[in-house]
């Protein structure tokens, strides 16, 4: 029994350091080494070196001269994140899609039917930083009148930025937000 | 929805055609045969076998594998738990992250020493860079190892012809663990990596955004544990929200590459099989079967979600893309569907969607997955399960006809058929009584949605999160309905002692059912023989499965998805 024991020991010291410790280098070098921006979770910066946000993490966005991304279930908290997890057919939840639906009707000056389901719905993790390129068109006007530039210019600039399914049919065709907005305040500085 | 169906074939169809090829690999790891891989993986499987003191050439019976087995968990529980609860005093916690409360640690590392990965706590707030890399992902390398290598030793004890031993656990654990899930993780991580997941020892990001506020980005050392988790079927996410998390699944191709890795080795398992006993054509009978279960599954699954929600089409909301609560736009309704059907059926766990939010009937797929816990299965206890459902059906089929129930050539006969019925019955039972004990808590306690929060969604649909936290407990499986509340001492506790029991059970017993098949001599199979490698056998074992191991759950289905379908329709 004690043998057992001390066997069962040497090999949770042995292997904790080998999947632990060994298996993580290994990636974490290959990271420094092939991916460095990847590495470090695809940070956009401004001139400054200071950090915009991640590529690939939802932030905030009410004002209206940028598009806006899809709600979020946590407020958009990247330390904290999750999905609302309501049920089909909890109440609380069609409140909720039906209050979006007013904001959005309000703002856009879109019918319900235009509005495609993303954009009243909540994402998994809180943080998709997706939208369907629909829900980008549908915000095109109110963001070119604040902004006072042609919608002309604002769709090209979504179109510039709309990206494919991958090799055609993995994925849905989207549109990075944050991307999208950045572009933008480049465009109409 | 057009693509995306076609997304859904053509992932099933790329594991199915690469299942095969590893499934040989594997079986020549399991009997040391040469590999392509040795002049890399073989020196760490020696290196370890050396410092651990493990003696390769000492073979073990059914009792001492078992005890090795146990002990090895125990030690293992121990070490991680001691991790977690002092995780503030030790390295690599950028993040600050306070040490984890005693109650929810027993939770947590029971979660992860059975494979089950139900996670209480959420990554990016309860555990430091060292406990997920040396608690989290330690644990499932090793315990993805464990049931690999039970499965194996089941194997040999059905190939044997009056065998006492079944091989050496610690020799099987590391041959599984380093040279299967190691180079395929490394392969996985990188993929990962490519596409954004993050590997970095530095704390959160600072960012001050476009519009001016500060954002706060967890981040940390992702892909390792992205990659293994799937490939383990282990299934805990590094964030809270699993693989929704943009940056734990951050592209269509990443999605691609992690359903992948949650189907892989459980449907290569099968074909070890066939290869080891040496019986290739009962290995397709077996994989038939499952296939046979689970894309009629994934097909149903997709068309709900394809669907959308009847409540929010009432409401004139334009949903030609699915129901897309809990779901993100860069993977789809579709894929969301394929994943959540695979990741329950494996014991997998990891979600790409939020199951809490998915159609009622949609939603009912998981479940279904997780009460027969056979399809695929997770790595190693998926076959082991199958195993036992194999036997119920020679038993049932051998009283139809009125022959000696035999499985390879062996009788089996009223010690098989008990230990089998232990094993199958244990699981329905911790389901069952489990959910009943939280419904009777839940409606005895006054002012209960105030004083428990356990409900985050009212009717029926609160009823499945309790009946889906015990089905996930005991399946070892790790997914949730997340609304449920679960981190309070009644859930922590009972689900804790759920996923040990459910664990240890349906591992030990069928061991010790294949150390008495072993021992039996194999009688040569005759015209007479029942054959286990038929197409009538094989519908039998589908229609012993369906019955048996779903109609015992037909009441509380009807009391939880399927009201809430009826309601919403």
């Amino acid at each position: 029994m004690f043998k057992e024991l001390t066997q069962a020991v040497r090999f949770t010291v042995v292997t904790m350091l080998l999947f632990g410790g060994g298996y993580h280098v290994v990636l974490w070098g290959i990271g420094r080494a092939a991916f460095p921006e990847q590495a470090d979770g695809s940070l956009i910066r401004r001139g400054d070196g200071t950090i915009v946000g991640s590529r690939l993490i939802a932030q905030a966005f009410t004002r209206p001269e940028y598009f806006h991304p899809r709600p979020s279930g946590v407020d958009y908290n990247a330390a904290a994140t999750g999905g609302t997890n309501y049920g089909p057919s909890n109440p609380d939840h069609l409140k909720a899609v039906q209050d979006r639906i007013a904001a959005m009707t309000a703002e856009d000056k879109v019918s319900a039917i235009q509005i495609p389901s993303e954009m009243v719905t909540t994402s998994g993790g809180g943080l998709d930083p997706h939208i369907p390129p629909a829900a980008a068109e549908l915000q095109a006007a109110r963001v070119a009148s604040a902004r006072g530039v042609p919608a002309e210019r604002v769709r090209e600039v979504i179109h510039a930025h709309i990206d494919p399914p991958t090799f055609g049919f993995l994925g849905r065709a989207r549109v990075n937000v944050l991307e999208l907005n950045v572009a933008l305040d480049e465009a109409f500085r | 929805m057009g693509t995306e169906y076609l997304a859904v074939a053509f992932t099933i169809l790329v594991v199915i055609l690469t299942s095969l090829p590893l499934g040989w690999y594997m079986a020549k790891v399991f009997t040391a045969q040469r590999t392509v891989l040795d002049p890399v993986f073989l020196p760490i499987e020696r290196l370890v076998l050396r410092l651990a003191g493990v003696d390769a050439s000492q073979d073990q019976n059914w009792k001492q594998y078992s005890v090795s087995l146990l002990i090895s968990n125990v030690v293992m529980w121990l070490a991680t738990w001691t991790i977690v609860t002092l995780q503030q005093y030790l390295p690599l916690n950028p993040d600050h992250i306070g040490n984890m409360e005693p109650v929810l640690a027993f939770n947590t590392i029971s979660s992860f020493t059975t494979n089950t990965n139900l996670q209480h706590y959420s990554g990016e707030t309860g555990l430091s860079y060292f406990s997920q890399m040396f608690s989290v992902t330690f644990l499932q390398f090793v315990t993805a190892g464990t049931g690999m290598a039970a499965c194996i030793a089941i194997i040999r004890g059905l190939s044997g012809n009056r065998l006492t031993t079944l091989g050496n656990f610690y020799v099987d654990l590391i041959r599984a663990s380093v040279r299967v899930l190691l180079p395929l993780s490394l392969l996985v991580g990188l993929l990962l990596l490519s596409q954004g997941s993050p590997m970095t020892f530095e704390g959160a990001a600072h960012a001050t955004t476009l519009e001016g506020p500060e954002q706060t980005i967890a981040r940390g050392v992702v892909a390792p544990m992205a990659a293994i988790k799937q490939l383990g079927t282990n299934g805990g996410g590094y964030f809270g929200p699993n693989s929704t998390h943009p940056y734990e699944n951050p592209t269509p191709l990443s999605n691609l590459v992690e359903t992948w890795s949650i189907l892989l080795i459980p449907m290569a398992m099968v074909w070890t099989l066939g290869y080891i006993v040496g019986r290739r054509r009962l290995a397709i009978v077996v994989f038939t079967v499952m296939l046979a279960l689970y894309v009629p599954m994934v097909m149903f699954a997709v068309a709900q979600e394809a669907g959308g929600n009847p409540a929010i089409t009432a409401i004139g909301v334009d949903q030609s893309t699915g129901s897309m609560e809990g779901k993100e736009v860069r993977v789809g309704a579709a894929l969301s569907a394929l994943w959540a059907v695979s990741t329950t059926v494996t014991s997998n766990g990891s979600v790409n969607a939020m199951h809490d939010s998915l159609t009622p009937l949609a939603g009912l797929m998981p479940m279904v997955g997780m009460w027969l816990n056979n399809i695929f299965g997770g790595v190693g206890v998926g076959f082991i399960n199958m195993f036992i459902f194999i036997v119920v059906a020679v038993f049932v089929a051998g009283m139809m006809i009125g022959r000696t129930p035999e499985f390879l050539g062996k009788k089996v006969e009223a010690r098989e058929m008990k230990l089998a019925s232990l094993a199958l019955l244990w699981h329905p039972l911790a389901i069952l009584v489990g959910t009943a004990i939280a419904c009777y808590v839940w409606a005895t306690t006054a002012d209960m949605d105030h004083a428990l929060g356990w409900l985050k969604n009212p009717g029926p649909h609160g009823f499945s999160e309790m009946l889906y936290e015990f089905s996930s407990a005991a399946a070892n499986n790790g997914s949730g309905f997340e609304g449920l509340g679960d981190n309070t001492p009644f859930w922590n506790i009972s689900t804790g002692l759920v996923m040990l029991l459910s664990r240890y059970i349906p591992i030990i017993a069928p061991l010790a059912l294949a150390g008495t098949l072993a021992a039996k001599p194999a009688s040569p199979e005759t015209a007479g023989s029942l054959r286990a490698d038929s197409a009538t056998f094989g519908f039998t074992l589908w229609a012993v499965v369906v019955i048996l191991g779903l109609l015992m759950f037909m009441p509380v289905a009807v009391l939880g998805p399927i009201a809430e379908y009826l309601a919403l329709r």
